[in-house]
């Protein structure tokens, strides 16, 4: 009898007799299954390769604390249970709904983009990307509007996450007939009976979620991590404009780190501050002005080093001092 | 004389196969979006070979990443119509194809009585030939039951 010379999609293929697998495959398969099960936590990350992702998120993101250990426990828990699927102990795979609670500019978005390559390395969402929706995408204009919108987001993001940024609009508790209520009821079943399918991680500011989820309970119960985001206090927004100049080719010059961080010191205390987002727009205002400084000087030759440097005087000519001189004044 | 001795309507892909199973059908799905298709779910009690044009369940659905999506929507149109046959259809959007490409049966009434062939005489011995499917002559929404 002879084998057939096709082979079935899906089917289990039996091991080419005598064809030594040769090392360079076996290194670009990390997606699929390794031949071997593996026994120990190590080979779970190896295989996984969650290990980067986790350092990236440690080196990349300043700060988090809480949530960086919080995202170490679920991986944990993940790899766990991956170990506990070798010897037969299935669980019921972990409910892993999340929401995150924290002011402006604390990186919510940033981690939820970090959670999808996680989960997708460790194999509980099936394709990794991230579908990041507000209001307007789920919530329809008139009646029969809002269940076809929201399944055809929802089947968008299946594999992968659906990231839904200021999740508390989706309540509108001063209107009764707010079609948001039917967005949230077909979310509910969805994240019910598919959570293999679909991670859903509600974001929003701290105090507005807890109202939603007050009034909302069955949408608290179904999300297993509530993740609160800090503030970041002056250090740590100094970092990260570190980081954010490096990425960007620019430098600050002498004593311009020093202006920056008694600008923060001054801005944190306005309200609206945005902690990243503010530290991002403060500095590119800094840049408008060293531009226009440089621009100028038209006879002068500019350096690199002169093109890259952020002078203290770029960054004390913000509004937020002449307001702090004009208010001790 | 039988030609179709299973007694199953043979149209699209995989036609003279088994039923395929829930995970094979999302293979295919997968396949098709991994070349950039979009899928689409279509139903009818009608399937005269043709009447090409079926009822949408739905939208196509674009952009989308996984078949679990389809697959939503291919058990919601099996809920509603438990008895019709259904089916899905790929569609390539590239740029001078823009048409199906990839078209299968995924739901079949139980019992699929098939089609006559219906004889007229017209001018001279001249034969006409029309198809006549036996279920059609029960109204719609009741021929497959």
């Amino acid at each position: 009898m002879n084998a057939p010379l096709y082979s079935i999609p899906g089917a289990s293929l039996p091991p080419a007799a005598g064809a030594p697998a040769s090392p360079a495959a076996a290194g670009a398969v990390s997606a699929t299954p390794d031949t071997a099960p593996p026994k120990t936590v190590a080979e779970v990350l190896a295989q996984s390769q969650v290990e980067t992702v986790m350092d990236e998120l440690d080196r990349d993101l300043v700060g988090l604390a809480p949530v960086k250990s919080r995202i170490r426990d679920i991986a944990a828990l993940l790899v766990i249970d991956r170990l506990r699927a070798q010897h037969g102990l299935a669980a019921q795979a972990p409910s892993l709904h999340m929401s995150f609670t924290g002011n402006p500019g604390t990186g919510k978005t940033t981690v939820a983009l970090r959670m999808a390559q996680i989960l997708h390395r460790l194999g509980y969402v099936r394709k990794g990307h991230v579908v990041s929706v507000t209001r307007d995408d789920l919530v329809g204009q008139y009646i029969g509007h809002t269940a076809p919108k929201t399944k055809e987001v929802l089947k968008k993001a299946m594999g992968g996450v659906l990231f839904i940024d200021e999740a508390y609009y989706l309540y509108r508790p001063e209107n009764e007939r707010d079609y948001g209520q039917e967005a949230i009821e077909i979310l509910l079943q969805v994240m019910e009976n598919q959570r293999d399918d679909l991670v859903v991680i509600l974001a929003g500011y701290k105090n507005r979620m807890e109202t939603f989820f007050q009034s909302n309970p069955g949408m608290s119960s179904r999300i297993a991590h509530h993740l609160d985001f800090p503030d970041y206090a002056v250090g740590e927004l100094l970092l990260i404009a570190d980081r954010m100049l490096g990425g960007a080719h620019y430098r600050f010059g002498d004593g311009a780190r020093e202006a920056f961080e008694s600008y923060l010191q001054r801005r944190i205390a306005q309200p609206h501050f945005a902690n990243a987002r503010s530290v991002r727009n403060a500095l590119d205002r800094a840049r408008l002005r060293q531009a226009s400084r440089l621009y100028a000087d038209r006879e002068r030759a500019l350096s690199a080093d002169d093109l890259s440097t952020i002078a203290a005087g770029d960054i004390l000519a913000s509004r937020v001092f002449a307001q702090a001189e004009s208010s001790a004044s | 004389m039988m030609t179709n001795p299973t007694g199953r309507l043979t149209q699209g892909q995989f036609s003279f196969l088994p039923d395929l199973t829930d995970a094979e059908i999302a293979q295919q799905i997968e396949y098709g979006l991994k070349r950039g298709y979009a899928w689409s779910v279509e139903y009818t009690d009608d399937p005269h070979p043709r009447n090409t044009f079926w009822e949408m369940f739905g939208m196509p659905m674009f952009d989308l990443k996984d078949a679990a999506g389809v697959m939503m929507e291919l058990a919601n149109c099996r809920k509603t119509f438990p008895s019709h046959y259904i089916r899905l259809m790929a569609f390539d959007s590239t740029r001078g194809i823009e048409t199906i490409t990839m078209s299968f049966i995924v739901n079949r009434p139980e019992k699929e009585p098939g089609f006559g062939l219906h004889r007229t005489e017209t001018n001279g011995r001249t034969q006409r030939y029309a198809i006549h499917s036996y279920s059609n002559d029960q109204p719609e929404g009741e021929r497959y039951r």
